[in-house]
């Protein structure tokens, strides 16, 4: 204890000193499958009042990325514009119209309250000349980009009828250095991947970051004491507490939709993995699962009606399901071929995501709770790690290239994927954070 | 506006300076391990067992200190494992002999065996296979030379502390194994 209680005021140091808030590790998104038949969208330049404070911000530019990165969206360029338009009543929609383009954002920032601009946009069909939206938002000059990705996320719901996920965040580990001498960070970054921050760094592995479901606080397995522990960690604070470092495993934690309790597997000095449920106001301890298999990667159903996990107690590992209670029978969810595990449910809790063996390699799959069968999603040798956008539109994922992890979105139908480029080091353990209200 | 420069660098040093404050990590343990060990749970907590453990780094791997064996037998610390196995090789039961011996004998030395896989297969459920090779060596121990298990701790870091970087089946072997740590 002594050791760690030195440890950590260093490791809070070093943080400080070395990591420059806009951290590294930054990622870049590049669409390596689109669908057939993307819907055209322009998205004008906003006009900025001089004096607002976002004007030398490019609303448009970021938009545009955005749901060109969808996969869902072709852009006009800007240049081929035939005009600027900043409202919709000055918008000729057969000029556009003539260009191929169905849809068109136009907007304008004056500013507000200092440091703040009042952002007013505009959606026009200009196949039916139907005005679709017209909202306004007051955008802080120090939060612009995440601004523009909240109009994204208004467009994409207008046009698809899905809440876009642009104005979300990614937790991921990195790691570099040769092993066995390997630095591990604990990074939160936009799900564009801009703004990477790094939360925790460490000499010893950080695993298994999962999201509160207030998108406040990520619960991580970190080995800096030498052996496994669970942390929680608010992200605005940076308060971080120990909630679990009984002996042997401590890991595979999950939240509980409420946000009360920490599913996570713990093994006793016996070494026998089960699943646990911690409370975390009372830090009192119930057993889930009994078996002398391997009982972990726990993930609550959105409803908090039922845990699903990996189990072995069948000869290889596949996926179950318990209610949440001492007692429970768990019940066997998957059953084609010898390797499904680590599950992870939609958010509207119809469809689990999970990891098989298929072909010689281990891709994600994605199978519908009420039936129908499995189908794998990725190609890769090494995927792993599938984690659901809070749209459940899109799923992020780890996979390996060239020998390093890197990050990959695909779609939930499996048309749209993406790769995501690290600048440095390996990247892998995603998890898509919930809406931020 | 020269005369400012100096001004604006101090503001922003200081700024971020609060920033980083505000951001701090919480070194206060203790509440982690009041949380730890209380509640309705019949777990010990970890930190005993973990204290008696000295790592001669900051990584692992490089641990063997002096508290173990010298000569050869502290140089042939690792057993290795075969795909998906948690089975000890008839050849590493002479060798998992010899430190049975050497930890029966020196009943003031703790003994951490590290329980490791290759990348195959999801994280935590690697975690779960490298405590039962961890534990397979623990047993194999106590059977040989009847080494205490209380002398005896394990810990699985799954695949995340590979030995050697690598997709090969030659880098995978090196990985899958586990490492006999020594310490006082």
């Amino acid at each position: 204890m002594t050791k760690s209680k030195l440890w950590l005021p260093a490791l809070v140091a070093m943080l400080c000193v070395l990591l420059p808030p806009a951290a590294s590790a930054q990622l870049r998104i590049d669409i390596t499958s689109g669908v057939t038949d993307p819907i055209p969208v322009a998205v004008v330049r906003f006009a900025q009042d001089a004096a607002a404070p976002t004007a030398a911000f490019d609303f448009a530019e970021v938009i545009q990325q955005d749901l060109e990165r969808s996969g869902r969206f072709r852009l006009l360029p800007r240049e081929r514009m035939p005009a600027a338009p900043s409202r919709s009543d000055a918008v000729v929609a057969a000029d556009w119209r003539n260009l191929g383009t169905d849809y068109v954002l136009v907007g304008r920032a004056a500013p507000a309250a200092a440091g703040q601009s009042l952002v007013e946009f505009e959606l026009l069909n200009v196949l039916t000349g139907q005005r679709l939206l017209s909202e306004r938002l007051t955008v802080p000059v120090a939060t612009a980009r995440n601004g523009a990705h909240r109009i994204s996320d208004r467009v994409h719901e207008k046009i698809l009828g899905v809440r876009g996920a642009f104005a979300t965040r990614i937790a991921y580990v990195s790691v570099d250095g040769q092993p066995p001498q390997q630095r591990y960070r604990l990074i939160v970054a936009d799900a564009d991947g801009e703004g990477a921050r790094v939360i925790l760094e460490s000499q010893q592995p950080l695993m298994s970051p999962a999201w509160s479901p207030d998108g406040q606080w990520l619960a991580y397995v970190s080995f800096e004491s030498r052996s496994s522990a669970v942390y929680v960690q608010q992200l605005r604070t940076g308060e971080r507490r120990r909630v679990s470092a009984r002996r042997g495993i401590n890991g595979a934690p999950a939240w509980s939709p409420d946000g009360t309790r920490l599913a996570l597997t713990l093994s006793g000095s016996g070494g026998n993995l089960d699943v646990y449920v911690l409370d975390l106001a009372s830090q009192s301890l119930s057993r889930l699962t009994d078996d002398p298999g391997i009982d972990t990667e726990a993930v609550w159903a959105p409803d908090g009606a039922a845990i699903y996990f990996t189990s072995d107690r069948s000869g290889g590992p596949q996926v179950y399901r318990v209610a949440p209670t001492a007692g429970a029978r768990p019940q066997r969810v998957t059953f084609g071929g010898g390797y499904n595990a680590r599950p992870r449910l939609s958010p509207d809790g119809t469809q689990l995501a999970y990891v098989t063996l298929d072909g010689g390699g281990y891709k994600v799959a994605i199978q519908g709770l009420a039936g129908g069968g499995s189908r794998v999603l990725t190609k890769g040798r090494f995927d792993e790690s599938p984690s659901f956008a809070p749209n459940g539109a899109t799923l992020i994922y780890a996979g390996r290239e060239r020998g390093q992890g890197t990050l990959a979105t695909v779609s939930a139908d499996g048309l749209i994927t993406q790769r995501l480029k690290s600048d440095q080091g390996e990247v892998r353990e995603p998890a898509w954070g919930p809406f931020l209200q | 506006m020269k005369k400012l420069l100096p001004l604006a660098v101090a503001v922003i040093a200081v700024a971020l300076t609060a920033g980083c404050a505000s951001k701090r990590v919480k070194t206060d343990g203790a509440e982690g391990d009041t949380l730890a060990s209380s509640g309705a749970t019949t777990m010990a907590d970890d930190s005993a067992d973990a204290s008696g453990i000295e790592s001669a780094g900051s990584v692992g791997g490089d641990a063997a200190g002096s508290a173990g064996p010298g000569g050869e037998l502290g140089n042939r610390r690792v057993i290795y494992f075969a795909f998906d196995s948690d089975s000890i090789r008839a050849e590493d039961q002479t060798l998992i002999a010899q430190h049975a011996q050497w930890i029966a004998t020196h009943p003031g030395v703790r003994v951490r065996l590290e329980g490791h896989t290759d990348e195959r297969g999801t994280r935590e459920y690697n975690i779960g296979l490298g405590e039962r090779r961890a534990q397979a060596v623990r047993r194999a121990l106590a059977l040989h030379g009847g080494a205490a298990l209380q002398q005896v701790s394990t810990v699985s870091f799954g695949e995340e502390r590979p030995a050697v970087a690598g997709e090969s089946e030659d880098a995978f072997g090196l990985n899958r194994r586990v490492e006999i740590v020594y310490g006082n």
